[in-house]
């Protein structure tokens, strides 16, 4: 499994063609307490870089968009029910989306953990 | 200037402070073109307090108010007693002259207010949850309908005949704009209300069905089978009530199903005044709020775990969500919303059914005098305050004619349809606690002596 | 002698122990629960009339379930809403400076005119014959805001600021429409409300940022830049969110009719210039007045407002219905019946009845309590009180345009020099404790930890020095480090209240606590 960071502070776990996503601890940290996540219906099939999912705080709302093209498999249904799961969890149980991969090529330029560190450094 | 504190010793000490010569010196970035060499020219200067008072009195005096004259208009706007003290309470300073509770932990009062006034309007929509007003409710319907797109992603949207034609209006304006497709068709002269067309037009791009109840005619359905086909098809049903003290008296429309009510609050603690401030009401089930437009309030607890409210859901709203907001009102009918709580709370469940009963036992009464007048009769089989007569002549006319009587005789259908043949004949009365046996007696001898040339005209 | 044994303490003594109160009342701060909580729903505050007899005609749909609906006696509402009343602050207690929003004295003259009964107990459909007065009330408001702006038209319908937003923006797509020319974009800058880009969207448009310069003015050369065949107009504030007038109004105007499009000005801080610059001199097609604002209409804690739109010769024609024409002595009421004859272009109603009469007494009443003189008056006092503020607080408070000149009517600061962990809203609390409505906080979004304070004309200089005091007290302690500013409110009604709570579970309605249960 590998895992990807794009600019917009969001990561990508990939897993043969699947990728999961979610955003970065550095992310919600700058958004404060999250209250309410809206994931992609599955079966949406999204272009890279289009909103995928919406994240909202008490005065903040920001999109999520799809970092590589594909179809939406399944949305993290727990974020409903309990948002916070973004402050607590953000890189593991507070993961937004599932999808599949239909260019692997979209991969390329894409940021790995060291890299980010190094770009969030220097925000 | 009776309302400006600074002396021209401050101004002037302000000026050195601030180190400018004079106060032009502080408007130096207006380009020369727009600079004005005094007063703006063609205005009146300033006048004493009892000069402006005399002035809107003498304007005051060229209205005849409803108070003064029997009265019959209703029509979206309708004429009810507000107790005394609705009006001494919202002239309290601490809610007259403070701003949206944008600070909670001096603006509880307003907050707490909203929050009750939510609850009250949802439960007498039979929704789930209400928001914190609207600015009327031909503007909350079209909000609703817009709603209603957001949530089915569909943009046809059927309006029943029975919907007030002003909010018919406002819909078909800003549907011109949105590219959103209205069905829509002018009322019948009827008893029945349009309930089967309704049904005949529903159909999988169907948004939403709107309906007013009780229609603008006074007439009364149930919507319940509406509600059932529009939820097979995934379309919602948005109900519209403009008189909301009927519902004192019938069953709410989230019991028949409604998804969004929305309505015009003015009935309750607000009065006429000419068409506003009014109070636009906005409820919906729990599953939609976050596609709902307009502030919310919230119950939550302060530092030391005490119950406090805010204004919450923030981010559907225009000054976070800005061009994605789910509508751009900001400032809404917060005064009116006070007045209508007050006077709600004033009436309790107990009050306001009494409200309703008396305001349908007075309409009975009235309806069946004034369908004993000669070339009279009633359009209605059900109503609650207001019905609709069938005049042997054009309405218009009449209610002109008695309004040099001193006879206010109620809203012409051809005032509000002006290009409907059918319906010219057509006059909407509304009869509230307001209206006295001895108005009745008033308008129906008025409207027999009225109509007398038209008799003698069919007979001839 | 004759000795009195009820002596009593006549002088204050030092005691130990804590101020807590078995009621949670703190003397003249008394707490209130809930109608819901203290009534009951058959108890009513309300007597009728006797109920005649007579048949149902409801069709069979009688209400048969409980309403659930609290009612109150007439002395538990009185006391009810009373008590509710003194947890607001208002500016009938104090300086309210929000920035932006212009909190300024109601006159209570307009409260009682607004409510004679020759304008509030009148139907809005009863024949124009019997509402001649009111009619003139509108007309002559109409003229007033025409005058006062320089332009030839108004449409007095908008119930606020944002639906005369939307109304301007609907002439202005009618416009283009009209000569055929579908065009997509409105322009607006990065520092406008959210009511801006939400009703250009609300009005079926796509909008898109132009920046702003250093200064914080509009960047023309950014805008010229932006403009072409498919930008349908642009919606500037002036003077602007950051309390500046823009200086390149007019060559922004031009700019935008040379490529074909309309000018819209957010008309939210007329009460700078009023009666000293007239916008239609700086060619704009179509602006929104908050008679709330500028014409000091009360607040009413979120409403109501009234947003008359005024409007150029070339958007005119399309404004909306209904409106009022003085024809001779008489004044005409043109709803749909007369349209097609008049107003054929007209893009039609954008509300029931005729907007918000209730506002317009009131704001004319105003007018001409101030007159022509008066209202040039207020923009120089309202002026003047925000730029003693910017001068007088500048050398401790960062000010981010205070070098490009005078400010308008509101001062602009940042939260740059706090100390670290030290926000605006710690500082906007702590000034509740001093006994001041903050200013508007983190607005506009183009200023970090932005602070926008509009003292208006209302304030005397005692009042501003006082505040001024306060608020360097304020600011250095958090340039300090105060900590205790971070608990601030101490003495409101509330502590800070918890904002995440009531949005991740959202309580929105009250519910009976056994219902609670039985749900669980």
């Amino acid at each position: 499994m590998a895992r990807y960071f794009t600019e917009d502070h969001e990561w990508i776990d990939i897993e043969g063609d699947h990728a999961t996503i979610g955003i970065t601890d550095y992310a919600q940290e700058q958004l404060g307490d999250i209250v309410f996540v809206e994931v992609p219906e599955s079966g949406t099939v999204l272009e890279k870089g289009a909103d995928a999912a919406v994240v909202e705080s008490v005065k903040a709302a920001s999109d999520v968009y799809a970092p590589v093209s594909g179809e939406i498999l399944e949305g993290n249904d727990a974020l409903a029910d309990e948002p916070a799961l973004v402050n607590t969890s953000p890189e593991e149980d507070g993961w937004f989306f599932r999808m599949s991969l239909s260019d692997a090529d979209e991969l390329e330029g894409l940021m790995d953990a060291k890299e980010y560190k190094a770009f969030v450094d220097s925000l | 200037m009776r309302y400006l504190p600074l002396e021209s010793a401050d101004r002037a000490a302000m000026l050195a402070k601030i180190g400018a010569p004079d106060i032009d010196a502080l408007f130096a970035d207006v380009p020369e073109e727009a600079r004005l060499d005094g007063p703006i020219h063609g205005l009146p200067n300033h006048a004493s307090e009892m000069a402006v008072d005399a002035a809107f009195r003498k304007m005051a005096r060229k209205n005849s108010a409803a108070a003064d004259m029997p009265f019959f208009l209703g029509c979206g706007a309708y004429r009810h007693h507000v107790p005394a003290s609705v009006d001494h309470l919202i002239q309290r300073g601490e809610f007259l002259t403070a701003y949206t509770p944008y600070q909670p932990e001096i603006a509880q009062g307003t907050l707490q207010m909203l929050f009750e006034f939510q609850t009250q309007v949802a439960r007498l929509f039979g929704t789930d949850v209400a928001n914190a007003s609207m600015y009327d409710g031909s503007t909350a319907c079209w909000e609703a309908i817009v709603m209603a797109r957001r949530i089915t992603k569909r943009s046809r949207a059927i309006l029943s005949s029975g919907l007030h034609p002003h909010y018919v209006s406002v819909a078909r304006t800003m549907a011109h704009f949105t590219r959103d497709q209205l069905v829509h068709s002018a009322p019948d002269l009827v008893a029945q209300s349009d309930t089967a067309s309704l049904l005949a037009a529903i159909d999988d791009d169907t948004s939403c069905v709107v309906v007013q109840y009780p229609d603008i005619l006074g007439r009364i359905d149930d919507m319940s089978e509406i509600a059932a086909k529009a939820h097979a098809h995934k379309a919602l049903l948005i109900a519209v009530v403009t008189e909301p003290v009927a519902l004192g008296a019938l069953v709410s429309p989230g019991e028949m199903g409604a998804d969004i009510v929305v309505g015009e609050g003015q009935s309750i603690g607000v009065g006429l005044n000419f068409g506003g401030p009014y109070v636009g009401l906005f409820g919906c089930s729990q599953k939609y709020v976050r596609q709902m437009p307009g502030r919310l309030c919230g119950e939550t607890q302060d530092a030391e775990g005490k119950r406090g409210y805010v204004l919450t859901l923030s981010t559907r709203e225009q000054h976070i969500r800005r061009e994605k907001a789910t509508s751009n009102i900001c400032t809404n009918s917060g005064l009116c919303a006070l007045a209508f709580s007050i006077h709600m709370t004033l009436l309790g469940e107990k009050g306001l059914r009494n409200l309703a009963s008396l305001n349908h036992a007075k309409a009975v009464r009235a309806a069946e005098r004034l369908a004993d007048i000669p070339g009279v009769d009633i359009v209605n089989e059900t109503f609650f305050n207001e019905f609709t007569l069938r005049l042997p002549v054009g309405a218009r006319d009449v209610v002109r004619s008695l309004a040099d009587k001193r006879i206010l005789a109620g809203v012409s259908l051809g005032r509000l349809y002006p290009d409907e043949e059918a319906l010219t004949n057509g006059l909407v009365v509304a009869v509230t606690e307001t209206t006295s046996d001895e108005d009745v007696e008033t308008l129906a001898g008025a409207l027999t002596a009225a109509l007398e040339p038209a008799r003698e005209g069919a007979s001839a | 002698m004759s000795m009195n044994n009820q002596g009593r303490p006549t002088r204050p003594e030092h005691a130990e122990g804590s101020a807590d109160t078995f009621t949670g009342n703190r003397a003249l701060m008394l707490e209130e629960r809930l109608i819901f909580e203290i009534g009951a729903i058959d108890r009513t505050g309300i007597d009728l009339d006797e109920m005649p007899d007579s048949a149902s005609r409801l069709g069979g749909l009688e209400r048969n379930r409980s309403i659930g609906l609290a009612g109150l006696s007439e002395p538990e509402t009185v006391r009810h809403y009373t008590r509710l009343s003194r947890m607001n602050y208002a500016i009938d207690l104090g300086l309210f400076p929000l920035g932006s929003c212009t909190m300024k004295h109601n006159p209570r003259l307009n409260e009682r005119i607004a409510r004679l009964k020759g304008f509030a107990d009148i139907h809005p459909l009863q024949p124009v014959d019997t509402v001649q007065g009111a009619l003139q009330v509108i007309h002559e408001l109409g003229e007033w805001l025409c005058r006062l702006t320089g332009m030839p038209a108004v449409a007095m319908s908008p119930k606020a600021g944002a639906h005369g937003e939307l109304c301007g923006i609907l002439a202005i797509r009618s416009a283009l429409e009209a000569r055929g020319d579908a065009r997509e974009v409105i322009l607006v800058p990065e520092s406008a409300h959210g009511t801006n880009p939400a009703t250009a969207a609300f009005a079926g448009y796509r909008v898109e940022d132009i920046p702003a310069t250093p200064e914080g003015r509009v960047d023309l050369a950014a805008l010229e830049a932006r403009l072409g065949p498919d930008v349908a107009g642009v919606m500037i504030t002036n003077p602007n969110t950051c309390g500046l007038f823009e200086p390149d109004m007019k060559r922004i105007s031009d700019a935008v009719h040379a490529a074909g499009g309309l000018v819209y000005c957010d008309g939210a801080n007329f009460n700078a210039i009023v009666g000293r610059v007239r916008p239609g001199d700086l060619g704009v097609d179509a602006m929104h007045i908050n008679l709330h604002k500028t014409f000091s209409t009360p607040h009413g804690g979120g409403g109501p407002g009234s947003g008359p739109v005024v409007f150029s010769e070339a958007l005119a024609p399309f404004a909306p219905l209904p409106f009022v024409e003085k024809r001779g002595d008489h004044y005409a009421l043109i709803e749909e019946e007369t349209a097609e004859d008049h107003h054929g272009s007209s893009f039609g109603r954008m509300v029931a009845f005729h907007g918000q009469m209730g506002m317009f007494t009131r704001a004319l009443a105003y007018m001409m309590s101030h007159g022509a003189d008066g209202l040039k008056q207020v923009a120089e006092d309202a002026v003047l009180n925000a730029n003693y503020i910017l001068r007088s607080l500048e050398d401790v408070l960062d000010a981010p345009f205070g070098k490009s000149g005078p400010c308008m009517h509101e001062a602009l600061f940042s939260d740059k020099g706090f100390a670290e962990g030290f926000s605006t809203l710690d500082l906007a609390k702590a000034l509740i404790d001093e006994g001041y409505h903050p200013m508007t906080m983190y607005f506009p979004l183009v200023v970090h930890g932005a602070m926008l304070i509009e003292p208006t004309e209302t304030e005397s200089k005692a009042v501003l020095d006082e505040f001024i005091g306060a608020l360097r007290s304020v600011v250095e302690r958090a340039k300090a480090g105060d900590e205790s500013l971070h608990g601030a409110p101490f003495h409101a009604p509330r502590r800070r209240l918890d904002e995440t709570g009531a949005a991740r579970k959202p309580v929105l309605v009250w519910s009976e606590p056994e219902q609670v249960e039985a749900a669980e």
